[in-house]
């Protein structure tokens, strides 16, 4: 059993972790929650000792009641991947892209045991074929570049517990994945817990994962441990503050709003997208016959999963590829692709993208970025009280505009590319994943504006997600989507709670859900 | 893998192509035309007149190239204006000099670098590693023939270990190999800090790779990931390198050369050009180029069998 | 970082103050003082026909950073708008036509256009210019490519396509503004470069012509009395190596100054 006695991570003066204690029994699971930077990662990497240089420990990790922290770095070299062993976030680069998938599972043999290679391999055979890789299929030969996500984050899996280890840490192991996927390697993961008497460290973000898989909780905040217990007792009572924000923030539902006015704002019909495969010359077909309707004032959710063809989609319907068959329009008006679309039409719809790093360029100042738009309307004498406007609308100060980006949060950033969306003042907004890469409580203060500003400017919303519960709370209708085509259309609860289609029943079903009936009633 | 191979095949077929127009139209920009040229203002119009004719010159320029390229893949680059011998009997001696001495320094560089390379990686930000680079800094701004030079005047006139330049021949392999060891120290020092820099660096971005995360958690040493996993991966940046490299070893040969006194390619192009001799000048520079696109061409075979990645369709 | 600067600093400074004054004429021979080692009248001794070496040295300089500024200057001009077409075209047959020609024109070292050169126009600097500059061509089309790819995935470029950019507004507004930093630093890198490679041409007689002085030829005059008279070959092979090593060590400190991650990371 491993345990951990008020473990510290220091960073130069800057505590990360702070007096952290852990009891992690085997055949348990043990979920550590948090928003990023509550130092749950580096809690795991002080555990099996892969700090970076410049970070401190202290305190003790017992294993075995014997403490490891002290211990030469030969010695913690023979613990890790014997007696701790680790899987991480990102399956995509997890693997070393020259070396076999058999290779790399044999690796950990033998360097703890002295086998040879041919043992090794065969020993590596019986990992994979117990990770869901089996032998015809998935031979040892392989490379990881012939495999999905899914399946490289299944080898990485097989070599963290090639040697039955008594803790397996699990950094966001399936934040990288589709909602099915993820379900599927929760569950491995589950068994192979149950199975093997090993302790499990699951890291997550995400409440509901938590709340299908783990005995008990620790949740984190700014370093500390602010509350842990069984899963079911700590989501029940929520004694600390922080654990009931992060409740309420995630099951966070907007008011919605309902739009009356069913005149159509954007239509597609029939709409083809394909594109040759790089390398290989095959046409792709991405987007296979879509139509879709999108009335004025509505919020309209897309959810899909990673190569349903939404991104493609979404391109098209802003006018940024030429399409292969079908027709799009905008108030009547075609929407095709670069120079041939009239800019006072492209001024109608505008679009907040994911990423609040990269939405950006680091070298304007903001009110150059959020007036950028204004290049297809032209700059109105005033664009700058225009820009203050947009800033004051969405919550920052108007003083703002003369800042760079790198001065905000993750958070701030989504609310000045709303701003930027909204200062042609556009009858379509686009919010293509818009909220994904936000903690759930920012998440919850985004949505709440993006609520806010619908029912004060009437425009309409194409919400585009990978995550139906987010889409939920924002949209009066949802479309799936999958392997190019609509497979679902209907409002929310009716997709959520009876969907027709089997892909949408099996989707639904692999969306990890807090049991209602575990959160404390609303005093 | 075939496709890759095919592909890659194809450029090297065009890109050979396209560089012998390049070569063929850049002579033909002289001055007058090639034969007045080669010479002189003192000749004879009878003299011109007959070198004109067996150039073929009174032909148009494409009818004249696409004979030149037939030729040339006959193996007959023409003869010699000035020598009156055979153009690529005179090149295929000079080579015999020139291409032993570019892989010779291109061997020592590899040889010299890769241990750097990877104590600097090793040991990054340490004192031995801040000692190691600060010497490659030095390397770098070294011209090669300067250094050559010093290297004479240190190990052929002081020491008197090496001869001080000429060539014996390729019948005393012995003295041959030594006559040509001082210029290839002088041309792979040079050469060997660059690559010693690239390897480090590729070395260290390696290392921060997640898949070395990965086999750090399996309980491999830091070591380990780096003789493992970090140096194949650093192979590809390093391979590119190293096939850049050889081009400038080769013109650093010629340069080099010089120096040394050796009677390699580089001798015979500045005699030829001193001469107005285009014919051996135009043969050269196209051998010299053709050399840089094969190995550009084995670099990417190389690239195929690093990495899996490539083999794929 | 400092000392770069410094002594690239000091390389520029000859070459400028060379402009104005020498402390001897570069043309001015006297046999009688040939082959002086340093003396209070000559710093750096003198050469085979009595001229002052830091004099020559001084204006060599002149020869040698102009040679490498216009190279760069060309590679850079020509270069950095062919990388910023190609990615901007990423992967259809423009970019495709632009990085093949770039692969043909990497098979010309330096040296051998200059003799292909030296033998069709006739050895001089101006050749060593135009060939130094045709090679740093795909040197700077390459490093532009590469360092705007990634650019090119980022959201603010479709924020900006949203926004009715065409590709040439995109490319000068927001690529070519974020690789800049590279692009110096690969300037620095291409200066010195440039510099060795003046060097080497004028060395074997494709550069600067007499009477023009500069560091290579300076060189290969001194090769053949290097036992007589040492002085005359080390002064001007070590203002290249200083020179050169100046211009690497300040680009190397100007990537670190510039680099953002690795300023975050302070």
């Amino acid at each position: 059993m491993i345990q951990t006695r008020s473990l510290s991570v220091r960073i130069g003066d800057q505590p990360i972790v702070d007096r952290v204690d852990l009891d992690l029994p085997l055949g348990t699971i043990t979920g550590l929650v948090g928003e990023s930077g509550s130092g749950k990662s580096m809690t795991a990497l002080a555990i099996i000792g892969l700090l970076p240089h410049h970070a401190m420990a202290s305190g003790q990790v017992l294993l075995d009641g014997h403490d490891i922290l002290p211990l030469p770095e030969s010695l913690r070299c023979r613990l890790r991947g014997k007696r701790i062993g680790m899987i991480f976030q990102e399956p995509m680069t997890a693997l070393n892209p020259l070396m076999t998938i058999g290779d790399q599972v044999a690796e950990t043999l033998l360097i703890h045991s002295g086998i040879d290679r041919a043992e090794a391999l065969a020993q590596a055979r019986d990992q994979l074929n117990r990770v869901g890789l089996p032998a015809p299929r998935f031979p040892l030969d392989l490379y990881p570049h012939q495999l999905s996500g899914g399946q490289r984050q299944r080898v990485a899996i097989a070599l963290a517990i090639a040697l039955r280890p008594d803790l397996l840490i699990a950094d966001e192991p399936t934040t990288a994945l589709d909602v099915t996927t993820q379900a599927q390697i929760l569950d491995l993961l589950h068994k192979l817990v149950r199975d093997e008497g090993m302790a499990m460290l699951l890291i997550t973000h995400d409440l509901a994962v938590v709340a299908g898989h783990a005995d008990q909780v620790a949740v984190m905040q700014a370093g500390k441990i602010v509350e842990t217990g069984p899963t079911e007792a700590v989501f029940r009572t929520q004694k600390h503050a922080y654990t009931r924000q992060l409740f309420a923030a995630s099951r966070h539902v907007p008011s919605l709003i309902r739009s009356d006015d069913p005149q159509p704002l954007m239509q597609a019909h029939n709409v083809v997208r394909e594109y040759s495969l790089p390398h290989g010359g095959d046409i792709l077909r991405a987007v296979d016959g879509v139509s879709l309707t999108i009335h004025r004032g509505e919020s309209l959710g897309l959810v899909g999963e990673s190569g349903s063809g939404k991104s493609t989609l979404t391109r098209a319907l802003l006018g940024l590829d030429p399409l292969q068959g079908g027709q799009i329009t905008l108030d009547g008006r075609p929407v095709t692709a670069g120079r041939s679309m009239p800019r006072d039409l492209r001024a109608r719809m505008q679009v907040v993208f994911q990423d609040p790093f990269g939405s950006f360029n680091p070298r304007w100042r903001v009110d150059r970025l959020i007036a950028e738009p204004f290049h297809l309307t032209g700059y109105p004498p005033d664009w700058r009280n225009r820009v203050a406007a947009a800033l004051e609308q969405v919550e920052l100060r108007p003083d703002d505009a003369r800042k760079y980006i790198h001065e905000f949060s993750g958070g701030q950033r989504q609310r000045i590319a709303i701003a930027r969306a909204l200062i042609t003042r556009p009858q379509l907004i686009v919010l293509d994943e818009a909220v994904s890469a936000l903690d759930v409580r920012v998440r919850a203060q985004v949505l709440n504006l993006l609520t806010d500003l619908r029912k004060t400017h009437g425009m309409a919303y194409l919400f585009i997600s990978h995550d139906l519960s987010v889409v939920r709370g924002i949209s009066e209708r949802v479309l799936v989507m999958k392997s190019g085509r609509i497979v679902e259309d209907g409002p929310p609860e009716q997709v959520m709670d009876a969907p027709r289609d089997p892909y949408t029943r099996q989707l639904v079903a692999a969306t990890p859900r807090i049991p209602a009936d575990w959160f404390p009633d609303p005093a | 893998m075939l496709r890759y191979l095919f592909r890659r095949i194809l450029s090297l077929g065009l890109s050979l192509l396209v560089a012998s127009a390049l070569i063929f139209s850049v002579v033909e920009l002289v001055p007058g035309d090639p034969a007045s040229f080669m010479l002189g203002t003192g000749a004879q119009p009878e003299t011109v007149a007959a070198l004109r004719e067996q150039m073929g010159l009174d032909q148009p320029l494409p009818i004249r190239y696409a004979s030149w390229l037939g030729t040339i893949l006959q193996g007959d680059f023409g003869t010699s204006f000035t020598y009156k011998t055979p153009v690529a009997g005179m090149i295929l001696d000079r080579i015999q000099v020139s291409l032993p001495l570019a892989i010779m320094a291109l061997l020592l560089a590899t040889a010299i670098a890769f241990p750097i390379g990877l104590y600097a990686a090793s040991h990054r930000g340490r004192a031995g590693d801040v000692a190691v680079m600060g010497g490659t800094q030095l390397g770098i701004a070294l011209p090669n023939f300067w250094f050559a030079m010093l290297l004479v005047l240190i190990f052929a006139v002081k020491l008197r270990w090496f001869p001080a330049g000429g060539f014996p021949g390729w019948s005393q392999p012995l003295a041959a190999l030594k006559a040509l060891l001082l210029p290839a120290i002088a041309l792979a020092l040079p050469q060997a800090a660059i690559l010693a820099r690239v390897l480090r660096s590729a070395l260290i971005e390696t290392q921060g790779q997640d898949y070395i995360r990965t086999a750090r958690a399996k309980g491999l040493t830091e070591r380990q990931t780096l003789h493992r996993h970090a140096l194949r991966n650093a192979l590809i940046p390093v391979l590119t390198i190293l096939g850049m490299q050889f081009s400038f070893l080769l013109a650093g040969a010629i340069i080099i050369e010089n120096v040394f006194y050796l009677p390699g390619l580089g001798r015979l192009i500045f005699q030829a050009i001193t001469q107005r001799d285009l014919i051996v000048v135009q043969s050269a520079v196209l051998v010299l180029v053709a050399a840089v696109i094969a190995v550009t061409f084995i670099v990417d075979l190389a690239y195929a069998i690093i990495d899996p990645r490539l083999r794929k369709t | 970082m400092i000392l770069g600067a410094a002594l690239a600093g000091l390389a520029l400074l000859a070459a400028a103050l060379s402009w104005f004054w020498t402390p001897f004429d570069v043309t001015q021979m006297a046999i009688a003082d040939k082959l002086q080692g340093p003396t209070v009248v000559h710093w750096f001794g003198t050469d085979h026909f009595g001229r002052d070496i830091l004099s020559m040295v001084m204006v060599g300089a002149r020869t040698s950073i102009a040679v490498a500024l216009v190279a760069v200057g060309i590679g850079m001009g020509i270069g950095v708008p062919l990388g910023l077409i190609a990615a901007s075209h990423r992967g259809r047959w423009l970019d495709e036509v632009i990085m093949r020609g770039n692969d043909l024109i990497f098979a010309f070292p330096s040296l051998v256009s200059a003799i292909l050169f030296a033998a069709v126009f006739g050895p001089s600097a101006l050749n060593a210019i135009i060939a130094i500059g045709i090679f740093n061509i795909p040197v700077f089309a390459r490093v532009t490519r590469a360092a705007a790819l990634p650019i090119w995935t980022l959201d603010y470029i479709r924020a900006a396509e949203v926004a009715g950019k065409g590709t040439t507004l995109i490319s000068l507004q927001h690529v070519l503004p974020n690789i800049t930093n590279l692009l110096i630093v690969q300037g620095t890198i291409q200066f010195s470069l440039g510099i060795l490679a003046e060097a080497g041409l004028s060395y074997v007689g494709l550069g600067a012509q007499p009477p023009t002085p500069s560091w290579g030829r300076m060189l290969a005059e001194a090769q053949t009395m290097v036992t007589l008279a040492p002085h005359v070959a080390i002064i001007p092979g070590l203002c290249i190596v200083l020179t050169v090593l100046g211009l690497n060590l300040l680009g190397d400190g100007l990537r670190d100054m510039l680099d953002p991650r690795l300023k975050a990371m302070r």
